[in-house]
């Protein structure tokens, strides 16, 4: 059915409270002011998925994401997570924020950042062990960054700093992770570390949500989309959803023609 | 004298307020390290000046119930109200008005001085009035400090200072990311208002040290300090206790060999000076380090842009590059190389494209990402993984010499 799943093929999905969607999102409405940024939107993600979030610039992506999560206070509207509401479910989700929400001058070393991730484990005062470094470091170690454990933040690079924090979320050791933007801004090499880790994830079974611009890559990296331009344009497959139609919708045909045509759309 | 000062032999009072200097000095620092980290250092502007009104009032209420009026915890009491009072005004502006902070502050501030100003003006009236020196809670007043006073600010710095200690986790954790500290489950809101109380108590408790002016320096002072001598959040705030401690203990003990010299503002002036202090002189991030560095930079670019020039016998503008390769012995005053000169023009240009291979390899990016123009690319490489970059240069050019 899901012929975006191919590169999952022969693994089984781990199965997490049978049935319940790792996330949920209803007749969520979010406004800065008197504005609505995003407008009764509904949502559903698939567990084992890996969605993008796509839409024009100031369509309400981020601020989905945040309202999902209770970093933004929505005007209207909920989100379940694992079929519970948020607050009792924080332990198994991870987000991965805009890398330029940050000061990255901050007095903070990159193993420190992703120590961080562990918060919800050290508590108050719980001490920084030996097993806390070392499932630090290997986190570090799947985006390739354990040479840089002791350097200050400010010292890395754009990609290298969006790797810090795919690494913090790892920590987290999460089943839903969402993330906002990690392609933004970064290297190549960046580009090809993160989805490779992202798509282990889902490989092992976790579910991974991520706002994204490229129109270019959806195909190639996720295999579900979730259109969104203040209100919800639509929600499936790539294959079945990432069409010409639904991207003119989203984008109110502010998309060349000649840029649709180079996307590799399925013929809808 | 000041010897005996600094080691607490210059009487009961001198004893006392240094002691009692010396704990606040570590509170604030300690506390301000996560009001600084947080961005809103001026927020405590506006609260210490809106402790004033709060002082006046307690005063008054106090002689209109019949009592002395002095006593320093009603007083202190008095101020954490008008001061919280301040901080809601502070946050109210600021969230429901499209006021920006620093105007938010600025209008908090201001009015609540005036208010407590004209209070004042109205005790200096009242019969028991005159003799209550409520003016010293404006730059502090050690003079007549007492036993218990001392024991009250010791005791609530020490609190303060617990509380901050129990709370560093996630009051770093929001400075740094809010919105990861969100998605985790912290309180935002909560953690923001902990550190504007905790900042609220180290302002009341310095009122009768350092006055309500000058308490910003000793939250702020310290943590900026510490900044300039390390990269990491708990460093900072155990450096900003010990400059703050250390300040307050000099900066008190110098008060005391003279009549003249008032204990807050002297406090402050010894806070300025190791600012000053670590501002020049700090390794990494001090201006003198900085200044150095650039001077060297740009010395190595010179060379180094000579050095590719003379390679590709392109000619060289720059009378500062002409000097310094004159001067290292690699090329005549007219420009022409020397046989050394040579040499390393050649090497010049042959790591040059090594590093353009580095840099183009994945595996090799712990390395690629020391690239500045400038390093011996054999200082982050092995010979081996020199030699196989070679191989991939191939030609003679690559291996010769």
């Amino acid at each position: 059915m899901s012929v975006g799943l191919a590169t999952n093929l022969g693994v089984a999905p781990v199965m997490q409270d049978a049935g319940a969607s790792p996330l949920v999102v209803r007749g969520m409405t979010v406004s800065y002011g008197q504005k609505p940024v995003v407008f009764s939107v509904d949502m559903e993600i698939k567990n084992g998925s890996m969605t993008a979030i796509i839409g024009p610039n100031g369509a309400g992506k981020s601020t989905l994401l945040k309202a999902a999560l209770g970093i933004v206070k929505p005007l209207a509207g909920d989100a379940l997570v694992f079929g519970q509401p948020l607050r009792n479910q924080r332990s198994r989700i991870a987000y991965v924020p805009q890398r330029a929400s940050v000061d990255w001058d901050f007095p903070t070393r990159v193993i420190d950042v992703v120590l961080m991730g562990l918060y919800r484990e050290l508590g108050l005062l719980g001490r920084v062990r030996k097993g806390h470094i070392q499932k630090a470091m290997a986190c570090l170690d799947r985006v390739g960054m354990t040479d840089f454990a002791d350097r200050q933040i400010g010292q890395l690079s754009g990609g290298q700093q969006q790797r810090v924090f795919l690494s913090r979320a790892l920590a987290q050791e999460a089943e839903l992770y969402l993330l906002d933007e990690p392609f933004a801004g970064v290297d190549a090499a960046t580009e090809k570390a993160i989805i490779s880790v992202l798509k282990g994830l889902r490989d092992e079974g976790k579910t991974v949500v991520a706002v994204h611009h490229d129109l270019s890559t959806v195909g190639e990296y996720f295999d579900r989309v979730f259109l969104i331009n203040t209100n919800k344009i639509a929600e499936g497959p790539v294959k079945e959803t990432f069409t010409s139609e639904n991207l003119d919708r989203t984008y109110g045909g502010r998309l060349a023609t000649g840029q649709l045509d180079q996307l590799n759309l399925a013929a809808g | 004298m000041l010897l005996e000062a600094l080691s607490l032999q210059m009487g009961y009072n001198a004893t006392l307020v240094t002691i009692g200097a010396c704990f606040l000095g570590v509170a604030a620092g300690v506390t301000g390290t996560f009001l600084y980290l947080r961005k809103r250092a001026l927020v405590s502007d506006a609260i210490s000046h809106a402790t004033l009104p709060g002082v006046g009032a307690a005063f008054i209420l106090m002689v209109m119930l019949g009592g002395d009026g002095r006593n320093l915890p009603v007083l202190l009491f008095g101020s954490a109200v008008s001061a919280g009072l301040g901080l809601l005004c502070v946050n109210w502006l600021t969230r429901q008005t499209r006021l920006a902070e620093d105007a938010a502050i600025g209008s908090v501030l201001s009015v609540f001085f005036g208010f407590g100003i004209v209070l004042l003006t109205i005790i200096q009236t009242m019969s028991a009035g005159r003799a209550a020196g409520l003016e010293g809670f404006l730059l502090g007043s050690t003079a007549g400090m007492l036993w218990n006073d001392a024991i009250v600010i010791v005791l609530s710095g020490a609190v303060t200072l617990a509380l901050v200690l129990l709370l560093r986790r996630p009051m770093g954790l929001v400075a740094f990311d809010p919105e990861f500290a969100a998605s985790s489950g912290v309180n935002i809101e909560r953690v923001d208002l902990a550190i504007m109380g905790l900042v609220m108590a180290v302002t009341v408790v310095g009122l009768k040290i350092v006055g309500l002016i000058l308490i910003v320096a000793m939250l702020i002072i310290p943590p900026v300090t510490a900044r300039f001598w390390t990269d990491r959040t708990d460093r900072v705030a155990l450096i900003a206790g010990f400059c703050g401690g250390a300040a307050a203990w000099i900066g008190a003990a110098i008060s005391a060999t003279a009549p003249a010299l008032p204990t807050g503002p002297i406090i402050v002036l010894v806070s300025f000076a190791m600012f000053a202090v670590s501002m020049f002189l700090a390794p990494d991030r001090g201006v003198l380090a900085a200044f150095l560095r650039h001077q060297s930079f740009q010395k190595r670019v010179h060379l180094r842009q000579g050095l590719l020039a003379l390679a590709q016998e392109q000619p060289i503008y720059e009378t500062y590059t002409m000097r310094l390769l004159h001067r290292a012995g690699l090329a005549l005053p007219d420009g022409v190389p020397t046989e050394a000169g040579k040499a390393r023009a050649a090497k010049a240009l042959r790591d040059e494209k090594r590093w353009q291979l580095v840099r183009a390899d994945q595996s090799l990016e712990s390395a690629a990402a020391l690239y500045d123009g400038l390093r011996e690319i054999e200082t982050v490489l092995t010979t081996d993984q020199i030699s196989e970059i070679d191989a991939q240069i191939g030609g003679p050019r690559g291996l010769s010499e």
